[in-house]
């Protein structure tokens, strides 16, 4: 299974690979949305079923993703996972009325994020964090 | 619980070692709590006769289970999934069942910070509310700072993250400066009070349809365990439900209970008077496997 992380953190974006691939994903990683989409156009090969997005980064923000992916009714399997300091009530309301699954806000304990995976059935055999 | 105070400083300075994480004073009730289950398994009678052992002999297998029983948060939301997962596809279902002026009433003992009993809450506030039923729930531990905590249902950035998807954050917290607040109506389902479990005489206690006595069983020898599910029957409804962790029984400790696998969880019910050896019905479809 493919997982993809977009975060313009370079440390986020090792941290959550470190993870998702320790849980058998094929991690594929992206610094802003944009690049993110520009890869999934062009992508060889199966979609991913889990993007982790950061809301906050240059060129195109995570909100942003996630309403271009739900336009899209090809990725209609990737579940979306905002990973983000962003922490009000209304921003975590505005990104699941834009599509997303869940929302973890950073700074979070490893095994939190296990648990919203294991929570979208998206851990492959189930982990007890 | 009296941690003898040495025996405190010890495993302190041991976890601040390994960890680095400091478990300031006021944190012996945490210690002696995760410690007990390591104290049984050893066949010692207490923390400080484990603690004791650990400092003549501290080897690494030995020293390595304290850090990470002081170490790891075990308190989250929906925490392991299945219990819920049956709660929520079979419980609910027949909790309805009954006369629908009646209130539900459930118990979630030995509450810790209340992440069990709001859970429980908000499975109720989606599932059982919007219907006209009422419910409450009752949520005890031995310690007051735990029950207050219950009480306050205030969390912190990182204590929310463990195991509460968002949708159900947004619907039922509000954002109240670094904390996360449940909101008033999963409030009014909870009261919290102290309760010792291992207490020969509880204070007066409703009958309940669920009691929920996860993960604490393992804190107690045999006789105590024997005790307190002979006392958990006595305030369970006939019909009613009881929930305990994946690592805890009722068999061989008291048998008049009934067991019925659901979705890989194991649910209790009590054996009646009347209908000995029978197990309550749960919807076949339901309910994969039966029996004692």
């Amino acid at each position: 299974m493919r997982a993809l992380v977009i975060d313009d953190s370079r440390t986020m974006r090792m941290l959550l690979a470190r993870q998702l691939s320790g849980l058998g994903y094929d991690v594929l990683q992206a610094g802003h949305g944009q690049e993110a989409l520009d890869l999934l156009e062009t992508l060889d090969g199966e979609l991913p079923v889990l993007a982790t997005v950061d809301w906050n980064m240059p060129v195109m923000d995570g909100l942003t993703f996630v309403q271009q992916v739900r336009s899209r009714v090809e990725w209609r399997g990737i579940s979306l996972m905002m990973v983000t300091t962003e922490a009000e009530h209304e921003q975590i309301v505005r990104a699941l009325a834009a599509g997303a699954h869940d929302y973890l806000i950073k700074p979070f304990l490893p095994e939190a994020f296990v648990e919203k995976l294991n929570f979208l059935g998206l851990v492959p055999r189930r982990v007890e964090a | 619980m009296t941690l003898d105070p040495g025996a405190f400083a010890y495993v302190s300075d041991l976890v601040r070692r390994e960890s680095a994480i400091v478990l300031a004073p006021g944190k012996e009730y945490l210690v002696e709590s995760r410690l007990l289950p390591l104290a049984r398994e050893a066949g010692l009678a207490d923390v400080d006769a484990f603690v004791a052992r650990l400092r003549t002999a501290p080897d690494r297998n030995a020293v390595r289970s304290v850090v990470e029983a002081l170490t790891t948060n075990e308190t989250s939301w929906f925490r392991d999934g299945t219990p819920f997962e049956a709660f929520r596809t079979t419980v609910i279902p027949d909790l309805l069942q009954t006369p629908a002026h009646r209130r539900i009433s459930i118990w979630s003992a030995a509450c810790s910070s209340g992440q069990e009993a709001y859970t429980i809450a908000m499975l109720l506030a989606e599932n059982v509310l919007p219907l006209g039923r009422s419910a409450e729930i009752l949520a005890t531990d031995i310690s007051t700072e735990m029950v207050e905590r219950t009480r306050d249902g205030s969390y912190g950035q990182l204590e929310i993250g463990r195991g509460l998807p968002a949708p159900m954050l947004v619907r039922h917290f509000q954002r109240s400066g670094t904390q996360w607040r449940v909101n008033d109506q999963l409030r009014a389902m909870v009261r919290a009070q102290q309760l010792n479990l291992a207490d020969q005489q509880w204070p007066y206690l409703p009958v309940f349809d669920v009691v929920f006595l996860r993960n604490v069983l393992i804190y107690f020898d045999t006789a105590t365990k024997r005790s307190i599910l002979q006392r958990v029957r006595k305030v369970l409804s006939p019909q009613g439900f009881l929930f305990l962790g994946g690592a805890e029984t009722t068999l061989g400790i008291d048998d008049a209970w009934t067991r019925s696998t659901v979705g890989g969880f194991t649910l209790y019910r009590p054996i009646t008077g009347g209908t000995h050896g029978t197990t309550p019905t749960i919807s076949p479809s339901l309910a994969t496997t039966t029996g004692r």
